[in-house]
């Protein structure tokens, strides 16, 4: 079941991709899309056997690698961390190869398009069921590949290459640390398989090791290099810069590969590695802060975009940089649960703003917008599903939420608590998630009221053929819409309740286990006093209330309701406010619109520097100094030479130096064997 | 199955009787029965390639994996002490392989394609396979330099005669550097026999080697290989030779002779000179880190594909020296797995310009652009040649990579630090590449009409396609046979050192 799961979509992408002109664009989707369904039913099932019956399984398919002490297998391993990716990533999947359907309609390429997003779908799944690290670096490189085709889909246009290859070549820059990571991982364990390494890690706590000029913690300097594998992956702050340019690609694409699935990998990496980040303090605080420069920056930048679906992707930007700030807080449990949330309303979101685009002919621009709500009520209403289930509205003490509120409220206040616990960074990754809710409201809504409310401010024509879109396309809406109501509340006691022990069974870790790790084992020193205060705080999880005062379970509340209202004051009460304030400013407006010049100093620095430097290399490293002085240089002496006694001279320069090859040769045979010269 | 007596010979000289066939019968005819010849050439070529293909194969199946000794040896006195002594172990079985797998593409690859002197080009590369294959099956190193030696000529005429427009230049500088090299090796040829009283080098193998005089040994046979491989910065030559060379014969260059490098290096360098080996290795990272970040830059900037090929084999070479310094299993290994895999990949690569350049003739980056919309195939089979040069997992191009640093990491981070920003380099320059020549819009008008690939040249593809997938996900297919050698010389490398060590 589980090689079906895998392979399916594997087998969908090899069809529509080899014999996709044979077999007519038609059956290519049907074939792409049935594997991808077929998946989705699989996981779910998956998932109720794993999650809930407590059924692992470790499914050993091949060898990979077997030199000389190193080892590394193709292997399924299927627990709870890898179930809930399973159902994420072929639910999300499944609903946007239907949507495709819809959205691709007019495309000549869909066998292409099809094949692709299947071949995405199965590295993706590959990276998650993988049982090692190197087979983890197959899926997310393939994942990598993946991406850079769909991103650069419509291959005519110049930006959307530009965009494919920033993407890729950004993430390798993080598979530069993954790869490094990597490696070090096998020179400390000797092995890349998790059982093994997770298993040994407590033992080497407090190996150092010499990494460069440094002497490093050997458990510190995994994680931290493995965690920029995960900025790159999933745009954390400095590697951020590829993912609002992958906007280019088609928007079923940015939907699961740039919402949903591909960029919350490096969430996956770290909850998947927990017992290494668990064990290394200084590697988490980074991820913290990280997380939290992310999530910050990236709300401040979204605020001000006026593409759509680059808000959106700042958006995802923020989100993934909640998930990090968790992570980095030892809330592995919630990081994962916020991915699992994020993924259907991030998905509902984007998918809902490509049934916007795709109704205004390909308008992106949220300027030409304004007052769609009445050509296309249903879009309207699944988009504010979206958008109160990512500003995560719901009643604070209660059960009673959209998806986004259990989740991202988890966050928050697990962020408080962890401040109370002494741990690093803690109270400043509170607020700081506070102030990023504050704008994700506005944001989210200004999104709302620029599209669907007011006046329409595009050309008329294309708002009199505005309409509706069909049915493949509202059919994922509403199912991703019911994910994004319900997912929070159905799952956190699972997820992150009293259920969670049961729910995650050492997949990754939580709270309940590092309590018992420091009754089992002797802790590490440093982990002690935290452990210890978690452990209360754990008491209070089992005994109901979550242990933060009531004006930091409210303050969520508080400023998402600001949000909206400030939005509400500036796209609705004073319709134009919000562009007039923007065309007045000069500094903050540009300075957010830019985004910050990242991409501008990144252009001097790098892209303009590897040039300068390939340059200075080729032609004054190559062409001046070493053929200048070698070949040219005894070339032109010799053919200097060689003009004087042109007798000698055959006409081809290379039937003379074979002579004088030959001659050489002779010459020095000669010598040696008449015994004149030896080694001696 | 039965094993074949002197299947080595065979597989060795089948292409060599080929080539003296066609010339006897060139050489007789005259008038319309040349142009007969000319017509047929191609097809005696390609059937006694595949025949020598289908033996090596056979030696194969017939070669005991377990074994890490040479095998099929076949030995007869020659003169002056030397003998005739050929042999093979997992390391050169690959490379003979690898080597009797081109060959027939590569005659594919110019079938109706070489107009001029037809018979003289098929017979050029028939010598010029017996050559490779002899350096890799020679037992005996006089012989082995001969063959080693004597492969520089076919080389040289086809660059020269079937080459480009500056193939003059292109063949000069490749004969400068190479002499140099060749020279400082045979001395250091000389003066081994004369130690050692033995041009057999099965028993050089054995002998120890003064470590003083080591230093000298290790230092001439470096010079070659250096430039063979190449190695940054005796480089320069390979990427006008390549420019310049018709495409079979980048394919060869690339695919093979450059192997003969790491070959050296392996079979001489390490065994014989272990501690000279130690010595110098720190040098070697130095080079092969310089190399990988250097030409990957300089590849970055070429305007011209074959050359920006060129230097990212130099690149891509650097992997392998740094898996052959490193000295330990899994370092070696990926060497060799890097050595097959690039014959692959860059010969691979070097075809897919070769479509393109029979199609337009001209190397030009900037004259292609778009060309995914004409030639889907096409496209679709650069783009995994081009994931396969990135070093993408699942392909065969990250097996070698991977290895190789690893063996690195163990000896220093430094060298696995400088060999993974190579990951990104090459992402940068290959996906340029692949951008400017097959997506965009097109622009050339002459590009309009361009053709899909035909059967011919999918058929000359399928098998590299083939093997990169297969490798890169079962590399055990070549790592099980090169595995019993490499373990063997590695153990063999670590007791000298140890032996020096006690001796201090």
């Amino acid at each position: 079941m589980y090689l079906l799961i895998v392979f399916g979509p594997l087998f969908g992408a090899l069809i529509a991709g080899l014999f996709g002109r044979l077999i007519g664009d038609r059956l290519a989707q049907l074939v792409t899309t049935g594997f991808l369904i077929l998946s989705a039913a699989l996981s779910i099932f998956a998932f109720k056997l794993v999650a809930y019956d407590g059924h692992e399984q470790l499914i050993h398919v091949m060898n990979w690698f077997e030199v000389g002490d190193f080892q590394a297998a193709w292997a399924l391993r299927i627990d709870t961390l890898t179930a809930v990716m399973l159902v994420v990533v072929t639910f999300v999947s499944s609903l946007v190869h239907v949507y495709s359907w819809g959205y691709m309609a007019d495309d000549p390429h869909k066998a292409r398009f099809f094949a692709y997003l299947s071949f995405f779908t199965f590295a993706m799944l590959m990276l998650v069921t993988a049982n090692n690290f190197l087979q983890m670096f197959f899926g997310w490189e393939g994942v990598g590949l993946a991406s850079y085709l769909l991103i650069g889909f419509w291959y005519k246009k110049p930006t959307a290459n530009a965009a494919a290859i920033k993407a890729f070549v950004t993430n390798r820059v993080g598979d530069f640390g993954f790869a490094l990571g990597i490696l070090t991982v096998f020179a400390v364990f000797g092995a890349l398989d998790f059982d093994t390494v997770f298993g040994a890690a407590h033992d080497k706590a407090e190996l150092v090791i010499p990494f460069l000029w440094m002497k490093i913690n050997a458990i510190e300097l995994i994680a931290f290099l493995l965690f920029i594998g995960a900025m790159g992956k999933s745009a954390q702050f400095f590697l951020h810069v590829w993912l609002p340019d992958a906007m280019e690609g088609p928007t079923p694409v940015s939907a699961l590969i740039h919402a949903a699935t591909m960029v919350t990998a490096g969430v996956f990496l770290v909850a998947r590695c927990a017992p290494l980040f668990d064990l290394a303090p200084h590697a988490s605080l980074f991820v913290t802060v990280i997380g939290a420069m992310t999530a910050f920056f990236a709300a401040t930048v979204g605020l001000v975009q006026n593409d759509i679906k680059r808000v959106i992707a700042y958006s995802t930007c923020s989100q993934l940089g909640y998930m990090f700030m968790a992570g980095g807080l030892g809330l592995y449990d919630a990081a994962m649960f916020h991915l699992f949330t994020h993924a259907f309303f991030k998905a509902l979101l984007f998918l809902g703003a490509g049934s916007v685009i795709i109704g205004l002919h390909h308008e992106q621009d949220m300027r030409k917008m304004g007052g769609l709500a009445k050509k296309m009520p249903l879009t309207w209403v699944f988009m504010i599903i979206g958008t109160i289930a990512l500003t995560g509205l719901g009643i604070p003490g209660t059960d009673i939420g959209f998806a986004g509120f259990f989740s991202k409220d988890a966050i928050i206040e697990g962020a408080w608590e962890a401040g109370t616990a002494g741990t690093a960074f803690g109270f400043e990754a509170f607020w700081v998630g506070i102030v990023a809710a504050l704008m994700t409201s506005f944001y989210s809504w200004r999104v709302i009221f620029m599209t669907f409310h007011g006046t329409y401010r595009g050309d008329q024509h294309t708002f009199d053929h505005a309409h509706e879109s069909p049915r493949s396309m509202l059919v994922p809406l509403a199912l991703l819409s019911a994910g994004a109501i319900f997912a929070g509340v159905l799952f956190t006691g699972d997820f992150i309740g009293d259920k969670q022990g049961a729910f995650w069974r050492g997949s990754t870790v939580i709270e309940a286990e590092v309590l018992a790790d420091v009754t089992s084992h002797e802790a590490p020193e440093h982990a002690a006093p935290i452990a210890h205060e978690e452990a209360t705080a754990q008491e209070d999880h089992a005994s109901g209330g979550h242990y933060v005062p009531t004006w930091v379970a409210w303050s969520p509340f508080v400023v998402t309701l600001i949000g909206f209202a400030i939005a509400w004051f500036m796209y609705i009460t004073r319709e134009g406010l919000g562009a007039r304030m923007a065309a007045k400013s000069r500094f903050v407006h540009p300075f957010l619109y830019n985004k910050w010049y990242f991409d501008e100093i990144y252009d001097v620095l790098l892209v303009r520097g590897a040039r300068k430097l390939g340059d200075l290399f080729w032609k004054g490293g190559d062409q001046r100094l070493i053929d200048g002085f070698g070949p040219d240089g005894f070339a032109a002496t010799t053919l200097a030479s060689a003009k004087r006694i042109a007798k000698l001279q055959t006409g081809y320069l290379y039937h003379y130096a074979f002579v004088m090859l030959l001659g050489l040769v002779g010459f020095v045979t000669w010598i040696l064997v008449s015994g004149g010269a030896g080694g001696h | 199955m039965n094993a074949l007596p002197h299947i080595l010979s065979l597989i060795t000289f089948l292409p060599l009787l080929g080539a003296l066939i066609l010339l006897i019968f060139r050489a007789s005819a005259r008038g319309e029965d040349a142009d007969i010849i000319d017509r047929n050439a191609p097809s005696v070529a390609l059937a006694t390639s595949l025949i020598t293909f289908g033996l090596s194969i056979w030696a194969l199946l017939d070669f005991d994996r377990a074994n890490p000794g040479f095998q099929f040896v076949e030995k007869a006195d020659w003169f002056g002490g030397m003998s005739y002594h050929l042999g093979v172990d997992g390391i050169s079985l690959s490379l003979i392989i690898l080597t009797t797998f081109l060959m027939p593409l590569c005659f594919i690859a110019s079938w109706g394609v070489v107009k001029k002197r037809v018979t003289e080009y098929m017979v050029a590369f028939l010598i010029l396979e017996t050559l490779m294959i002899g350096v890799f099956s020679s037992l005996d190193i006089v012989l082995f330099y001969i063959f080693f030696e004597a492969g520089l000529i076919p080389m040289f005429l086809i660059i020269g005669v079937w080459g480009g427009v500056d193939r003059v230049y292109a063949a000069f500088k490749f004969f400068l550097y190479t002499l140099l090299g060749s020279v400082l090796m045979l001395v250091a040829v000389v003066a081994m026999i004369l130690t050692a009283g033995t041009t057999d080098m099965v028993a050089l193998l054995d002998f120890d080697f003064p470590v003083g005089m080591q230093t000298w040994l290790w230092l001439g046979f470096f010079a070659s290989f250096a430039v063979k491989m190449p190695m940054w910065p005796v480089h320069t030559w390979l990427p006008d030779a390549h420019v310049q060379a018709p495409t079979a014969g980048s394919v060869i260059l690339a695919g093979v002779l450059l192997k003969m490098g790491g070959y050296g290096f392996i079979r001489f360098s390490l065994p014989m000179f272990p501690d000279a080996s130690q010595y110098f290795a720190p040098f070697v990272f130095t080079l092969s880190v310089i190399a990988i970040i250097y030409t990957s830059l300089v590849a970055f900037r070429q305007t011209d594909m074959k050359k920006l090929i060129a230097y990212s084999s130099v690149a891509h070479m650097g992997f392998v020296t740094i898996g052959i310094f490193s000295m330990n299993v899994i370092g070696v290994q990926g060497a060799m797995f890097q050595m097959i895999s690039h014959g692959i990949v860059s010969g691979a690569l070097f075809l897919v310009v070769g479509v393109i350049y029979d199609r337009m003739h001209t190397r030009e980056i900037a004259a292609y652009g778009g060309l995914a919309q004409r030639m889907p195939v096409y496209a679709t089979v650069f783009m995994l040649f081009t994931m396969a040069n990135v070093g993408l997992p699942g392909t065969s191009g990250f097996i070698g990579e991977f290895l190789t640093m690893m063996g690195g990491y163990q000896v220093s981070t430094w060298i696995a630090f400088g060999a993974a920003t190579g990951v990104i380099l090459s992402a940068v320059y290959a996906l340029t590449l692949y951008k400017r020549v097959i997506y965009g819009d097109i622009t050339n008008p002459k590009l309009v009409d361009i053709t899909d690939m035909v059967r011919r040249e999918v058929i000359t593809f399928s098998p590299l396609v083939l093997a990169t997938i297969i490798f890169g996900i079962w590399p055990s297919l070549v790592t099980d046979l090169t595995g019993p050698a490499v373990e063997v010389l590695v153990e063999q490398i670590t007791m000298a050192a140890d032996q020096v060590e006690s001796m201090k």
